[in-house]
């Protein structure tokens, strides 16, 4: 699996994801700056976590009008695959590419602690190799990760068995305790907690190799 | 201009006697633009006027020591061509005026000092004390100060892995927000600030200049009073994406040959960096002020010079090297100027609108600068063993010291920091250290900040060794090797003479620690004036410390890991009550002495229970501190959630025996056959041993009769934090 990682100023888990993916995957990771025209020929694209242009406007505003994401966005319409993780997930929602917004937690803090999931669905290619309403341990670490979407999206993302992850007690007053959801053709994922973070026993788990693997399988 | 009239110099901090220095070194008189620079340069915070004479006293060298203090940050050798720079720094005037951006700045200014040497940040701690949960401010202030903290820290993906929370009336108008950085470089490509040479473009880089935070320097230096909250425009704003943009940049920056010499702009922002760097390099600076990138218009000459605007830096590049570095600074939309150059003529030379507006030998601004041999007052130590109630239930006591406010756990402080990013994070806050792997190696940089505060007023030279020796216990206590130190030396009004006591006995107590550890101060920052109407702070010589672990799946963690091991406890108990924890939570005084530290039992218990780690014998291991043994026990159940029965061993009386802080004690589990081969080795090696119980259940018992279950201390403990910010009425103490 050949993947890239896309990098917005004040992006600043860019460095995770490529390590998470070179040492699951073997591959060297292209790491692919905002204003480049082009991606390189990749099988997945990760929107890494970070606070993209500060997110001083609405998180993840600014970098969905940079120069890239016509090409991301062109990679997802042809069926590639594209991971957003934290301020990634609030740029593929700005970006229309996943349904709803991600807004302030309800709590008015920014919140940094494992939280346990319920894999909800595992008919996709990042979740295969995961069992079917398992719990797994992720950590999450967002200010606005509190998902909304209206109730008929709602219905129609848990109608398609898109509700990829579920928080098991909501960090953030997320809609229907959403933590990451596919778009309509599945190939778009974007999701809250840092499954790059835990793939190493040292840093306190290896929750988040599934979803990788889950990829390798689907995508190599 | 303005006139420089005797009321102006008073305005500007300097006394009559400092100005009459500055015009025997000007030959003339200053005019108001380089009475400005004077004022920031002589100020306490930027000369250490009070302080330098007795810092000196202070030992600096090790073979390990790459960089000692007078730098940005000091550096030591972690081995492998690798190099950790580290550096603790407050920002505690401007966090009481606006807590979240005094805070927030505090951390991106730490920042640069450890990035301008070539280095990546890789962990963030901060040593933070508010006053009394009761007074109306706190709970502000808190909110404010780790918010900021966060908001900083958390943008620009460099994990914040602990720190230290107390709270105490004394700080209750003059809060203290210490922050410290640490990062990795190659030790072989370390930036210093000497502009050496003449004729090299000085170039300005980062952010554009402002009207924010003039006088920041002079108002550090300064008392507070009832009036201060007015000197809230001098408090600066932080913009933590362009912080990190200038991160990525001048890495990038440095990864070529094109740098002479780099600093940030810190404290007294364009003065101080373009003249400490050219003193030390031994050279003169000329700045065209004009040239200057500015946020606003009709700026001063003035206004530009004493602007603490953020997130900028100054650098001396190679000749020709310029379109180089722009380049850089473009692809990250950062502002870029050549802004002077060096000279041969070891002048501070300021130009604006093409007038000279100043014109000032350099070392008048740097060596030159007053010292002071302040006059102090001796005091002696409070002696003296307090009395207390012996029918008091130990385990009711000690639920409540584990929800004191000094005690409880600071989860909900923690949770607002990211602590995970960057992917190194192997400890996390809530152990005695944080431990940071080196990236895509085996090694790992342990991390801590300790001080004692109520140790340091009944006996500042006790209580500053003893800061040094908490904070060698707890790198201990993961198994690293102690390293360095930087220290944070946060006291009152040095021309006090019982306050520069306090001072000079402090530095002598950390200097005799830093000896007997082999543990070099690297690095450090003085703090004084931290007075609100005259009431001083207990004295606070925050010390932030680095060790080092060869190999990091050979560490140990606070929390129990099986039933059955064997809690054992190393070092010797004598009961020691003064000013401790018991005695202020449970009998509510503060009195006695502060515990004395034997560095040399420190050493030797340290180095046992540090092999035993290294060698992979030992993976539970707690320094027993604050609190005493039953406190760390208790500690050790909350974090495994596994229970203990353990029994009172070697004294006669029980609540000095669990909550007695005598120092250099740790409590270790293990295996019983391993526990058996650990207490033999410590018997025969001199070292006090005791075995006290095994883990097992999910309750404490103590000598087979009373018994807490973990779970209801763990909620005792993890309580109070979120209720007291959630605004329950807290009751004043006394």
């Amino acid at each position: 699996m050949k993947s890239a990682v896309i990098v917005f100023p004040a992006s600043n888990c860019d460095r995770d994801a490529a390590t998470a993916l070179e040492q699951i995957t073997g591959n060297k990771t292209a790491m692919v700056w905002h204003q480049d025209s082009e991606l390189p020929d990749v099988d997945l694209v990760v929107l890494p976590g970070g606070f993209s242009y500060g997110d001083y406007l609405r998180c993840g505003a600014m970098a969905n009008q940079s120069k890239i994401m016509g090409e991301i966005k062109a990679h997802a319409a042809k069926g590639g695959a594209v991971l957003g993780i934290c301020n990634g997930f609030q740029v593929l929602t700005e970006s229309g590419l996943l349904p709803g917004v991600l807004m302030r937690n309800a709590g008015l803090k920014f919140v940094c602690k494992p939280v346990a999931l319920n894999v909800e669905e595992t008919q996709s290619a990042f979740t295969r190799k995961y069992d079917k309403g398992q719990t797994i341990t992720l950590p999450v670490a967002h200010g606005e990760g509190n998902y909304y979407a209206d109730a008929a999206t709602l219905d129609r993302l848990d109608g398609d068995g898109r509700v990829m992850f579920r928080y098991q007690n909501n960090p953030n007053g997320s809609a229907r305790n959403i933590a990451g959801i596919l778009n309509e053709k599945r190939n778009v994922l974007g999701l809250m907690p840092h499954p790059e973070r835990v793939v190493d026993p040292l840093n306190g788990g290896t929750d988040g190799r599934g979803l990788f693997q889950s990829l390798i399988e689907t995508l190599s | 201009m303005k006139t420089v009239t005797p009321e102006l110099v008073r305005e500007h901090g300097l006394t009559e006697e400092e100005y009459g220095r500055v015009k025997k070194l000007l030959g003339r008189d200053a005019n108001f633009v380089e009475l400005g620079v004077f004022s920031v340069m002589w100020s306490e915070h930027c000369s250490y006027k009070s302080t330098r004479a007795h810092l000196k006293k202070l030992p600096t060298k090790a073979p390990w020591v790459i960089q000692g203090p007078g730098e940005n940050a000091g550096v030591i050798d972690i081995g492998d061509g690798d190099a950790c720079i580290f550096k603790m720094e407050s920002h505690n005037h401007p966090s009481f005026i606006e807590p979240y951006q005094g805070a927030a700045t505090g951390v991106g200014g730490i920042m640069r000092d450890v990035f301008t040497m070539g280095a990546r940040p890789i962990a963030m701690m901060n040593a933070l004390r508010f006053g009394e949960p009761s007074h109306p401010k706190t709970r502000h202030l808190v909110s404010g100060v780790v918010s900021g903290i966060g908001g900083y820290g958390n943008c620009m993906g460099v994990p914040t892995v602990g720190g230290e929370v107390n709270f105490h009336k004394s700080y209750n108008g003059n809060i203290l927000v210490n922050a410290m950085c640490v990062g990795l470089a190659r030790a072989d490509k370390i930036f210093l600030s000497a502009a050496k040479g003449a004729g090299n473009p000085v170039v300005y880089i980062g952010s554009k200049t402002g009207r924010d935070g003039i006088h920041g320097a002079t108002m550090a230096s300064a008392e507070f009073d009832d009036a201060s909250e007015e000197k809230r425009p001098t408090v600066q704003v932080g913009d933590p994406f362009t912080e990190k943009l200038l991160l990525e940049a001048c890495l990038e920056l440095m990864a070529t040959d094109a740098i002479i010499a780099i600093q940030d702009m810190g404290a007294a922002g364009l003065t101080s960096s373009s003249a400490e760097m050219a003193d030390k390099g031994g050279s003169g600076i000329e700045l065209d002020l004009d040239k200057v990138p500015q946020r606003e218009t009709n700026m001063t000459a003035y206004e530009m010079l004493l602007s603490e605007s953020q997130e900028r830096m100054l650098a001396v590049l190679k000749p020709g090297r310029e379109d180089q570095a722009r380049k850089i600074f473009e692809k990250w939309e950062l502002d870029f100027a050549v802004i002077g150059h060096t000279t041969d003529t070891s002048r501070f030379v300021i130009k604006h609108g093409g007038a000279v507006v100043a014109d000032i030998p350099v070392t008048a601004l740097s060596d030159e600068a007053p010292i002071y041999e302040r006059p102090y007052t001796k005091r002696d130590a409070v002696t003296g063993t307090p009395s207390f109630d012996k029918t008091k239930p130990v385990l009711a006591s000690l639920e409540t010291i584990l929800a004191a406010p000094d005690m409880a756990s600071r989860r909900w402080v923690w949770e607002q920091y990211d602590n995970s990013v960057m992917n190194d994070t192997v400890q996390h806050p809530g152990g005695d250290a944080a431990v940071v792997r080196v990236h895509g190696s085996k090694k790992a940089l342990a991390i801590t900040t300790d001080v004692s505060p109520r140790y340091c007023r009944p006996d500042p030279f006790e209580g500053g060794k003893q800061a040094v020796a908490e904070a060698w216990r707890n790198l201990t206590a993961v198994g690293a090797t102690p390293l360095a130190v930087t220290d944070n030396l946060n006291y009152g009004n040095p021309q006090k003479p019982e306050i520069m006591w306090e001072i000079v006995a402090g530095i002598d107590g950390i200097g005799a620690a830093c000896r007997a550890l082999d543990f070099p101060v690297i690095g450090g920052n003085c703090s004084l004036y931290n007075e609100t109407n005259g009431e001083g702070i207990l004295p606070t010589p925050a010390i932030g410390a680095v060790g080092l672990l060869k190999d990091v799946t050979k560490m140990a963690t606070v929390a129990f890991k099986r039933e059955g091991d064997v809690v054992i406890l190393i070092g010797e108990t004598k009961g020691h009550l003064g000013q401790s924890i018991y005695l202020r939570e449970i009998e509510t005084r503060e009195e006695g002495a502060a515990p004395k530290v034997d560095l040399a039992v420190e050493k030797k218990n340290g180095d046992f229970v540090r092999g035993l780690i290294a060698s992979g014998r030992v993976d539970t291991v707690h320094d027993a501190s604050d609190g005493g043994v039953l406190v760390a026990v208790a500690e050790m159940a909350m974090a495994g959630k596994i229970g203990a029965s353990i029994g009172q061993a070697g004294l006669p009386d029980a609540i000095p025996f669990w909550f007695g802080e005598d120092q250099a004690r740790y409590l270790i589990a293990a295996p019983f056959a391993e526990a058996e081969k650990i207490l033999s080795e410590a018997l025969a090696s001199n070292i006090f041993v005791a075995r006290l119980g095994k883990t097992g259940g999910d309750a404490l018992v103590l000598d087979d009769k009373d018994r807490v279950a973990v779970a209801k201390l763990g909620a005792a403990h993890e309580g109070w934090f979120p209720r007291f910010m959630a605004g329950e009425e807290i009751p004043a103490k006394n």
